[in-house]
């Protein structure tokens, strides 16, 4: 890392950090704003990186969110009998209980997804192109649909999560803290992953798959692998925001196929796919347009999406990362030979 | 609970097989369903086998249509009148589309094509939304019903109608796609567009009004929704689906095999909202879409076992 680009990551550091304590009304936004980051760096690994399009990773997201509300409440509380009441059931958690229940539960939220990644790989990843994106959205849609149907969770009615102990303040705080940590953890691991020979390994899936495996890569393990790496941050990511929103239901929260679903693509393909950086910057300004214009736009706000999907995907595919490449190569280490006729003409 | 929830599916097997007519009703529904499902399914193919983008936006187009006509029928026309101005305007409806997006993301990759209509999906919606309204909506077509076995067994006669124009429409498609000299070019373009422009046909000019038809039988299909069911503006989704999975299941290009499966869709779904209970409806052609694609896979993985 150069001595610049260590200051530029300290300075974001930084800004992150004193965030919630300039602005201290919007910290619940900044922290949903870490949650998008996730979502379109662990979108990039599969469709940027690896060139498989996931229609359908936001399953991992409701998966690791009910995991963790379940837990939770399960360890102080009958889960039946406290979904059948429909919130009406207030458990006052002591602080050791909340936070017990809250650690084990981000920490299975982590594992189960992964888990059912591992499963869904071996049935969906021999699917290529748009079979896979069809395949993953139909996940999604299933994963909603059952959840509705299945009274144990609560159902339709979703559940009320458990009240955090401590003050208003402090809880909008520790959330941040949590959501922030868990993308600053993701950026550091993807950052290490990209540069190892697993990524080689993907990209070259991505280039083309048939004869990455005929040079002798195990293909489905890579992107095994991959889609678990996904899955696990977004399980961390949907405990988190389960917690913050404090109730949970299956198709608005949980398993939103037409809103977070459709929001990491999104938002990796305006920021430049295939990228570290891209994601998160088409994060920050997918995020920041959406929270500014979000309120005023009444109604039209899905419509201005759609929109911005087509023109996104229609008209300026590459991204912003990618248009940057394009027209300042040398930013990004490429070098130009530039010819030297041409090069005399300028000062 | 979960031990009520088999009983009552056991409750419900008894009743098909100890009262057979019960079985008709819902064949008979399955079929007009599963009619309009075939024309959703038919189109989508036809687009898939043409220009090889895949129409995420397909139910939607559907409920477009539902619309139109549920306006016209507002001012005095007759729901089964209103499918030829209906049919026009989506052609139009279509030719414009294609005109603004398809024809950009024909050239690039596969998920593009699928991406960019699933925007035009999120967009139709919501605009079907502002102007039209949340609303479950109906069209009224001034139809009895018939009653078979006693009363037990009863359809509306404008199902049985719906059913007849679904199939008219289908064989005119395939005449169309046989017979005629656009026809013989679409047919030509999906085989091989390169050496059918070397040949002189306008493949542009093919994949326009291949996209205008698909969006005209499916503007026809939701007029025949609107008169037979149910329209809303979040509904066209559900269709979309269902149209995957048919086209999915029954492979491209085999025509005859879209329309068989999506009958047999209809009827599957109407056992699974009978047997499961109708909360289950979507999820079962959402599993069947999943199952289909598994099955698919195995069958792949046995050809590479084999040619290896």
């Amino acid at each position: 890392m150069t001595r610049k680009s260590l200051a530029l990551h300290l300075i974001l550091l930084a800004a992150g950090i004193a965030a919630p304590f300039l602005f201290p009304a919007h910290t619940i936004q900044f922290a949903v704003f870490w949650i998008f980051v996730l979502f379109s760096q662990t979108w990039d690994t599969m469709g940027g990186q690896m060139g498989y399009n996931s229609l359908g990773n936001v399953t991992f997201f409701g998966f690791g969110m009910y995991i963790c509300a379940i837990v939770q409440i399960a360890l102080v509380y009958n889960v039946g009998d406290y979904t059948a009441a429909d919130g009406a059931i207030k458990v006052d958690f002591t602080d050791q209980q909340y936070y017990t229940g809250l650690a084990l539960g981000v920490f299975l939220a982590a594992i189960g997804p992964v888990i059912l990644a591992a499963i869904l790989s071996w049935i969906l990843l021999g699917l290529r192109g748009p079979y896979f994106a069809i395949g993953t959205l139909g996940v999604a849609i299933a994963a909603a649909e059952l959840t509705s149907a299945w009274g144990w969770v609560g159902g339709g009615s979703g559940i009320a999560m458990p009240v955090f102990p401590g003050g208003p303040g402090m809880r909008e705080r520790f959330f941040y803290g949590a959501c922030m940590l868990a993308a600053v953890l993701c950026y550091l691991f993807l950052r290490w992953l990209y540069s190892t020979r697993f990524t080689l390994a993907i990209n070259a899936i991505r280039d083309d798959e048939d004869k990455a495996e005929a040079l002798g890569l195990h293909t489905t393990r890579y992107k095994t692998v991959a889609w678990c790496v996904s899955a696990f941050f977004l399980g961390i990511a949907g405990a988190l925001f389960g917690n913050m929103t404090g109730f949970i239901e299956p198709l608005e929260t949980a398993y939103p196929t037409l809103t977070f679903g459709i929001f990491m693509v999104a938002m990796t393909l305006l920021g430049g796919k295939g990228t570290l950086w891209g994601p998160i910057i088409g994060a920050t300004l997918f995020y920041t347009v959406r929270e500014l214009t979000w309120t005023y736009l009444l109604g039209w706000q899905y419509i201005a999406l759609g929109v911005l999907i087509i023109v996104n995907v229609v008209y300026f595919q590459q991204g912003i990362l990618g248009w940057l490449r394009a027209r300042k190569p040398e930013w990004f280490g490429v070098r130009v030979e530039t010819q030297p006729s041409k090069a005399v003409g300028k000062p | 609970m979960r031990v009520g929830a088999i009983a009552s599916m056991w409750d419900n097997i008894q009743i098909l097989v100890t009262a057979p007519v019960f079985n008709i009703q819902l064949w008979l529904n399955g079929l007009s369903i599963g009619a309009v499902f075939a024309l959703a399914a038919y189109g989508l193919a036809l687009v898939w086998g043409v220009t090889s983008v895949k129409n995420l936006a397909q139910g939607d187009f559907v409920m477009l249509g539902g619309y139109l006509g549920y306006e016209l029928s507002r001012h005095g026309v007759h729901p089964i009148v209103a499918i030829v101005p209906v049919g026009a305007l989506m052609f139009g409806y279509g030719w414009l589309i294609y005109k603004l997006i398809i024809r950009r993301v024909i050239q690039l990759d596969l998920f593009t094509s699928l991406l960019a209509t699933f925007g035009l999906a999120i967009t139709m919606q919501q605009v079907m939304n502002l102007v039209f309204g949340p609303d479950v909506r109906t069209l009224k077509s001034g139809f009895g019903r018939f009653d078979m076995f006693g009363g037990m067994v009863d359809i509306t006669q404008i199902r049985v109608i719906a059913f007849g124009m679904c199939a008219v429409l289908a064989v005119a498609m395939v005449l169309f796609l046989r017979k005629s000299r656009m026809g013989q070019a679409i047919r030509a373009t999906a085989q091989d567009p390169r050496a059918a422009r070397v040949l002189g046909v306008n493949t542009d000019l093919v994949y326009a009004l291949t996209f205008s038809i698909n969006s005209a039988i499916c503007g026809v299909a939701g007029v025949i929704i609107a008169m037979i069911w149910v329209i809303q503006p979040f509904y066209g989704i559900a269709y979309s689906v269902r149209a995957f999975v048919i086209v999915t299941a029954a492979g491209l290009g085999n025509f005859p095999a879209v329309i068989v499966t999506a009958l047999g869709l209809g009827v599957i779904e109407q056992y699974a909202g009978f047997v499961l209970g109708a909360q289950f409806q979507q999820a079962t052609v959402v599993s069947l879409l999943l199952i289909i694609l598994i099955w698919r896979q195995l069958l792949l993985r046995r050809h590479r076992l084999a040619l290896q």
